[in-house]
């Protein structure tokens, strides 16, 4: 560095430094005469205190004062407190109804909240898609925080199966349309929420139009088809989505397109499609009825589904860019809260939680918006005319299993004929003796899991769970190793699904021979029972638990 | 360079009944694959299936030789997508994360 560089970066300096100082000064300056004027107002105020009259001289003056406008006509505050709101009324509005403010207190008091936020949530309306685990507890939190409108979306009908986790329905409500079920609940917990009802599945055709109205949506449904509809349709319309689903012990929690940015927008959240452009193998994916589901893991989710709405929307969401009219229009509840001062988004992330682990909840981060995105990206190839006219099929982009049929209808045995081929074998029991008894009677592999199993089983059956025969031909072997000859083997499960399977398999391995030894192959002798245990509750005896 | 890497793999969201029901698995796994190169996620998958998954219903984790629709592999709690997903160089102490999406609700 030359000594002219020198010098002239430490004017440089110097210069900075005074400038630094002048604002300083100007700074200082601006407080005094701030400062000046509050320390007159103080000693005005005090003098008018100072001024004050003993209590008996201010009646007085207030007699004086009545005269005077009493003698001008002035009618009110003669009895009492009953005109006194004349003054109060007079006086102000209050943002929040005076129940409002008792109602919501104890949130509003919470600097996160607050009045701002408070008339925010009460501008906001949601819509909760899916009224069941997540979608109860997500609309109870929604409507006591006091939501303009919950909307509650549902074609199902309350069933008992479902009142150990859906907390809005009960017992008496058995049968009703869930979506009454939750709004009668709701509404008496919260009468200061509009609630709208949805009696009917989400279908394309009617999604735009439904979600329209509302700010914000809560896909609390439980099967990949309307995860795709749900997301879609928010992106199409740029609503904020906030997605959880739970099975057994474990849930997941992702907040979508947030912000809710156009198409194309890369600043955009990304939506489901960029989380899982290809959906799962139609035969990966376990629904609460199959897999099993803990009450509270899926309430822990539908909770934290309110909590990131309520997030959401007390930050402000911002209103959808309207195309038509080229404009950008300001937030739901706050107008100031464009993107310039939307406060920084978190990134992406997706909240795992799991019952049976140690520490239960881990998060992790999510890419971004995807450029090739079917959805989201400036490529998309989903429009609301695709959408609308019904040409996008989400079952058949998530595939369907069909009902298990592999098996012909003569190799298998109804329920009913089961119960009579056992009756006539407890009749030889009876009259020809346990001997020919045992050689005639059938081995009957349960393939069912086995806390199923324990739940309860056919007395004489033995347990081969389908996961391990799927795993490993072993306990199948070991299980049927000691079979005589020609005895019929009878597989039965829960609903006749894998029961047709593992007659399948159990075919295949005498077949093949190996352990099972020297068993002719005859596989009329190998038979599943129709229907399974719930066809044998309905036909034979209805006193065999269901669940 | 050492001739394996001690990781930490863990499987969540019902894949770790493909696991022996075992959620964190600590792996020791070649440093390199067969052709010399270093050890990335793609042969860990490969690498896991061959070597630790006893479970035969393999469709069940992949899928065209990589992970199927609907799991997500996080490295070090990333999304792999961020990371140069199945070409991510796995480096020793890596946590690698195979979730199953959940539909249930
Ligand atoms: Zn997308």
């Amino acid at each position: 560095m030359s000594p002219t560089e020198d010098v002239d970066a430490y004017v440089l300096r110097l210069r900075r430094q005074v400038r630094a100082a002048e604002v300083q000064l100007r700074d200082l300056r601006r407080q005094l005469v701030q400062a000046e004027k509050q320390a007159d107002e103080a000693r005005n105020l005090n003098k008018n205190h100072d001024r004050g009259l003993p209590f008996a001289q201010q009646s007085k003056r207030l007699a004086v004062l009545r005269n005077i406008g009493q003698e001008q006509g002035y009618e009110g505050h003669t009895n009492g407190t009953e005109d006194r709101s004349q003054y109060a009324r007079s006086k102000r509005r209050w943002p929040l109804r005076k129940e409002e403010y008792k109602r919501y207190g104890r949130q509003l008091i919470m600097p996160e909240i607050a009045l701002e936020g408070q008339l925010r949530l009460r501008s906001c309306s949601v819509l909760v898609v899916g009224v069941g685990g997540l979608g109860c507890p997500a609309a109870l939190y929604l409507a006591g925080a006091g939501v303009s409108t919950v909307g509650l979306v549902d074609g199902d009908t309350v069933e008992e199966s479902n009142l150990h986790r859906q907390i809005l329905h009960s017992t008496e409500k058995i049968g009703m349309s869930k979506v009454d079920s939750a709004a009668e609940q709701l509404r008496s917990l919260n009468p200061l929420v509009n609630y709208v009802s949805h009696r009917e599945h989400l279908t394309p055709q009617i999604a735009l139009q439904m979600f329209d109205r509302y700010d914000l949506v809560l896909d609390c449904t439980d099967h990949p088809t309307s995860r795709y509809l749900i997301s879609d349709t928010c992106v199409l319309l740029q609503k904020p989505l906030v997605s959880a689903s739970a099975l057994r012990t474990e849930g997941q929690l992702m907040v979508l397109n947030n912000p809710p940015r156009a198409a194309g927008d890369v600043t955009g959240g990304p939506c489901y499609r960029c989380v899982f452009p290809r959906p799962p193998p139609a035969e990966s994916v376990t629904s609460c009825g199959e897999g099993g589901i803990l009450g509270p893991v899926v309430g822990v989710m539908g909770v934290l589904q309110a909590l990131e709405a309520i997030k959401i929307i007390v930050a402000g969401i911002p209103k959808p860019f309207d195309a038509d009219r080229n404009i950008d229009i300001s937030t739901v509840g706050r107008e100031e809260a464009s993107d310039a001062s939307a406060p920084t988004q978190d990134p992406p992330s997706l909240l795992l939680f799991s019952a049976y682990t140690s520490p239960p909840f881990r998060s992790v981060r999510l890419r971004s918006r995807r450029k090739d995105c079917m959805a989201c990206s400036a490529s998309a190839t989903i429009t609301r005319a695709s959408l609308t006219s019904g040409s996008l099929d989400y079952a058949q982009f998530c595939g369907v299993v069909n009902p298990v049929s592999v098996l012909e209808k003569d190799s298998r045995i109804s329920a009913n004929d089961y119960d009579a081929q056992q009756s006539m074998l407890e009749w030889f029991r009876q009259t020809r003796g346990s001997e020919v008894y045992g050689a005639m009677t059938d081995t009957i592999v349960d393939v069912r899991e086995k806390v199923q199993f324990d739940l309860c089983h056919f007395d004489r059956a033995i347990n081969v769970p389908w996961s391990e025969i799927l795993a490993d031909d072993e306990p199948l072997k070991r299980a049927l190793e000691d079979l005589s000859a020609r005895r019929q083997i009878t597989v039965v499960c829960r609903l006749g699904n894998d029961s047709q399977l593992a007659v399948r398999k159990i075919r295949e391995l005498r077949r093949r021979g190996g352990a099972i030894g020297s068993v002719e192959t005859d596989d009329s002798l190998v038979m599943d029972i129709e229907g399974g245990l719930r066809a044998w509750t309905r036909d034979v005896d209805p006193e065999f638990p269901e669940y | 360079m050492p001739d394996t890497l001690d990781i930490t793999v863990e499987f969540t969201g019902g894949l770790e009944m493909l696991f022996s029901n075992q959620r964190k698995h600590a792996i020791s796994l070649p440093s390199r694959e067969e052709d010399g190169n270093p050890a990335t996620i793609a042969f860990l998958v490969r690498y896991l299936c061959q070597s630790v998954m006893k479970d035969r219903r393999k469709e069940l984790f992949v899928l065209d030789d990589t992970v199927r629709p609907g799991i997500l592999v996080l490295i070090n709690d990333a999304d792999w997508e961020l990371e140069g997903e199945d070409k991510y160089e796995i480096q020793k102490r890596d946590n690698i994360l195979f979730v199953s999406t959940l539909h249930g609700g």
